[in-house]
């Protein structure tokens, strides 16, 4: 196989690490939800912590873009 | 992509073999700082009791960071608020300041992030040691643990532990890379689907320019609650 080629799947297969971001952040938002459904009057004192498990999720998605962009461009 | 494009302006300057011409990425840092003192020094021009519209804001910013720092590291963070708070409004302007067309992101460069977050992790690490000594290398082996799994698990806690800077950094630069790189594919489709189709990806971009400020000042935040909880590390030894 040529390089060109396989870099190109290995960028592609890198992305699948965006299955994991969707899977954390939905799980994050869905259980926040539920969980301020039980008890409203606790929700707003989580919200920061909502926020930070957002970014922390979010962050390990964009990790695999890193290695995309590495694997196509740093090689 | 050009918006990423490092250039020097002015006169070149050579150290040795290091360029430290004077770039358009200092130029946007020497911005930001620049907005951030401009601001607080007009915000406390007057100070009241009462206070007008630009001294609120001041005191939000400062506000919301004396919480965030009390919450997450305790009492004995105090000392630290100024750095943490110049912090938070460094990452946060220079994300904001990037978000006006035709500007450079600074937090965009992985190289801007790691200084930050390598300085963070070296002055966090040498807080800790000045002020636990050598049992500050407890931190590694957590309480509890049954005894067969602490080899293990130590090893685990050190590269989770050294690895902070690299995460830390790559974290702030990617959000800020991909968000900019996102418009800029949403921007070239309304370009190449012309006056009749271009309306829709027009659409999602203004939709994410507004995602991207609100990521913006989230990335700005995490940033800033991070370094709040690895200096809780440091300074209170939980294990």
């Amino acid at each position: 196989m040529e390089v060109e080629a396989a870099k190109m799947i290995g960028a592609g297969i890198a992305c699948i690490a965006l299955a994991g971001a969707g899977l954390g952040i939905g799980n994050i938002f869905g259980s926040y939800l539920s969980a301020a459904m039980r008890n409203p009057s606790a929700a707003q004192k989580q919200f920061p912590n909502l926020l930070l498990g957002f970014a922390l999720a979010e962050a390990t998605g964009l990790f695999g873009l890193v290695v995309a962009l590495i694997i196509l461009f740093a090689f | 992509m050009s918006q990423f494009e490092v250039y020097s302006i002015g006169p070149k300057i050579q150290i040795g073999s290091f360029d430290l011409s004077f770039t358009n990425s200092s130029l946007f840092m020497v911005l930001t700082v620049s907005v951030i003192s401009l601001f607080f020094i007009a915000a406390t021009q007057k100070k009241s009791l009462v206070p007008n519209k630009m001294q609120l804001i001041a005191e939000m910013a400062f506000e919301f960071v004396s919480k965030m720092i009390s919450e997450t590291a305790g009492k004995d963070a105090r000392p630290y608020f100024p750095f943490i708070l110049s912090l938070f409004l460094f990452v946060l302007v220079a994300n904001l300041l990037g978000m006006l067309p035709y500007s450079f992101t600074v937090t965009s460069h992985i190289i801007v992030t790691f200084a930050l977050a390598f300085f963070i992790f070296v002055g966090v690490t040498l807080v800790g040691f000045a002020r636990h000594g050598i049992s500050y290398l407890k931190l590694f082996v957590p309480s509890g643990v049954p005894i067969f799994l602490l080899p293990l698990i130590i090893v685990i806690e050190v590269i989770s532990y050294l690895s902070r800077p690299v995460s830390l950094s790559v974290r702030l630069f990617a959000n800020m890379m991909a968000g900019h790189t996102m418009l800029k594919v949403f921007g070239g489709f309304v370009v190449s689907l012309g006056i009749l189709g271009g309306w829709l990806p027009l659409g999602f971009a203004v939709a994410l320019t507004g995602l991207e400020l609100l990521v913006a000042f989230i990335q700005a935040y995490v940033f800033a609650i991070l370094t709040c909880i690895y200096l809780n590390d440091a300074l209170n030894l939980h294990h």
